[in-house]
């Protein structure tokens, strides 16, 4: 059964197309990322599955509830962190938890005892009745993710998770998000302009260009879908013979988009483990000394230039 | 059932943040008496403006009381501005959380903080010579008529809030709104020294319907059925404001 349905949905503000007709699909249970640049479309999706907003037009289904029919019922199935922290700063970790809790209707002991179950699974125990003023980015964001998850929803959004944070603490959210994937029954739906985040924890990933999906399937599809592999040849002793050696890989079957920089020489083939031996033979036809060889699968950067033809980097800096 | 515990554990929060902002509550409580001893010293020589009150100081603290209750409620939604500006709205709005019930709890908040600003003034009233000349029924309809006034402006400045969300924006509306109807009301005069069209304006005026109710009990210590009327006409404006507000959480949504 599918957790979340979109079908379609547009929406407009003033003078930009925020959705143009956004499409697709979350089975039970399944981790999935949209992936895109800032100003792509992606919080505008979440906020239309959220019911924060309303979309235009299009029809969306979350945990079995029409968003526009019956919001509550939507939001009474679904935990919801937002790209920002929604933290009440004057309230301490564990008062901003029960009172997510009562809005959801939770009380006395089992409440308690899920907040106390919350603070262990994000580890904020010991910083609990502090106000969460004084909290770290980090922390705020990991009691971001225990608020979500208070009253256990059936589907869980995750808007930028780890967006803000360094590097320790967002490896650390990494781990947090699946731990979380693995319990029974939950739905991720996570929203990334980080392509290592999208490939370490979606099992499918979306990839969202100005409102609309270009492209969805499992990041091994995705890459896939590229056929082959860059295999780089480090040269040992070259004299200056480096250019006569790409021309050599060019000779070989497949190679393609050969290049070189330095003592290395890149080519792009179909397999690698079939080209190498190949490469490898030729170079050795050829006279050259061979340091090393690397194969590098292609990454979720390459999908995204191919599907939009447009550099992922680029396009989010200049957002 | 759930509605009245999901503004009631939000009202919790409300009053918990109030009182984990020192500042705040000094403020909360020097402030009106600053305006009662300012005002009461600067006009105490002049006899007429007592209008039948024994002092200008008894004339002028249901006058105080009303206006700190009505800037309380007019400037309260700037707690709405913080809380949108750190997305606690926005969390509180994908949770089944009643929408009126977010906007209850932020008018109860300002209509608690009137009613305890009302009664220190009232008490340093009493310690200026002042008398509840209504007795245990005039305290109770002083303290309603602050109540009352503070949530009715309280909805008002929680719908701009919505409407407006800019701090900025907000200071400029609240003064602009504000000083015209403290004038257009007998905070500081009777209405026998008005000219007639403020007098006539002042009928309209919700802030001077709380004026005279609770100069009515204080003061004159009579007049319960006018009085009664101008309170019901009170609620009933909190009622409309609070739904004004209510409804602006739509605009606020399109605009997300």
């Amino acid at each position: 059964m599918d957790a979340i349905v979109a079908d379609d949905l547009r929406k407009r503000y003033k003078d930009v197309q925020a959705l143009d007709g956004v499409s697709f699909a979350v089975r039970e249970g399944e981790v999935f990322g949209l992936l895109g640049p800032n100003g792509a479309g992606k919080s505008t999706t979440v906020r239309t599955l959220t019911t924060l907003t309303q979309p235009d037009s299009g029809r969306a289904v979350v945990a079995g509830h029409d968003v526009i029919r019956h919001p509550n019922r939507v939001r009474r199935s679904i935990g919801y962190v937002a790209q920002d922290s929604g933290v009440d700063w004057e309230a301490t970790g564990r008062e901003n938890l029960l009172l997510q809790g009562r809005i959801h209707g939770m009380a006395g002991a089992p409440l308690n005892r899920r907040v106390d179950e919350l603070l262990e699974l994000v580890d904020l125990r010991e910083a609990a009745d502090r106000v969460s003023r004084g909290y770290s980015g980090g922390m705020k964001r990991r009691l971001d993710i225990a608020i979500g998850l208070v009253h256990r929803p059936k589907v869980l959004f995750l808007d930028e998770p780890t967006t803000g944070l360094d590097p320790e603490a967002r490896v650390a959210m990494w781990v947090e998000v699946e731990r979380l994937a693995a319990q029974e029954s939950l739905t991720i739906l996570l929203t990334t302009h980080y392509l290592e985040e999208a490939d370490r924890l979606a099992e499918r990933v979306a990839i969202v260009s100005r409102g609309r999906i270009v492209v969805e399937g499992t990041p091994e599809e995705l890459k896939a879908g590229l056929r082959g592999a860059l295999v780089t040849v480090e040269l040992g002793d070259v004299n200056g013979r480096v250019e006569d050696a790409a021309n050599v890989v060019r000779g070989v079957d497949h190679a393609s988009e050969v290049g070189v920089e330095g003592r290395f020489v890149r080519a792009r083939v179909p397999n690698g483990a079939q080209a190498i031996p190949h490469i490898l033979s030729a170079l050795d036809g050829g006279g050259f000394e061979v340091a090393a060889v690397t194969t590098q699968r292609p990454s979720l950067d390459d999908v995204y230039l191919h599907y939009t033809g447009r550099d992922f980097a680029t396009e989010d800096a200049g957002s | 059932m759930q509605f009245f515990r999901q503004t009631g554990w939000m009202i919790v929060r409300q009053m918990r943040n109030l009182m984990r902002e020192p500042i705040w509550v000094v403020m909360m409580i020097t402030q009106p008496l600053i305006w009662l001893l300012l005002y009461g010293q600067l006009f105490s020589k002049v006899t007429p403006l007592r209008a039948g009150a024994s002092t200008y100081v008894e004339f002028l603290t249901p006058g105080i009381v009303c206006m700190n209750a009505f800037f309380g409620g007019m400037w309260s939604g700037m707690a709405m501005i913080t809380d949108l500006d750190r997305h606690v709205i926005d969390r509180f709005l994908a949770t089944p959380a009643s929408r009126l019930a977010i906007v209850l709890s932020q008018v109860v908040r300002a209509a608690i903080t009137a009613v305890i600003q009302a009664l220190i003034l009232l008490i340093v009233g009493l310690a200026l010579g002042v008398r509840v000349h209504g007795g245990a029924l005039g305290w109770v309809v002083v303290l309603l008529a602050s109540a009352l006034l503070a949530a009715a402006f309280a909805g008002i400045s929680h719908g701009l809030a919505l409407l407006l969300r800019r701090p900025a924006s907000m200071i400029a509306t609240s003064n602009m709104a504000g000083l015209p109807l403290m004038f257009l009301s007998t905070i500081l005069v009777g209405t026998a020294l008005m000219p007639g069209w403020i007098r006539d304006i002042s009928r309209f005026n919700p802030v001077n319907w709380g004026v005279q109710a609770a100069r009515n009990a204080l003061v004159f210590g009579g007049d319960w059925g006018p009085t009664g009327i101008y309170l019901l006409l009170l609620l009933a404006a909190t009622a409309v404001t609070s739904m004004f507000a209510t409804w602006c959480f739509r605009s606020y949504q399109q605009s997300i």
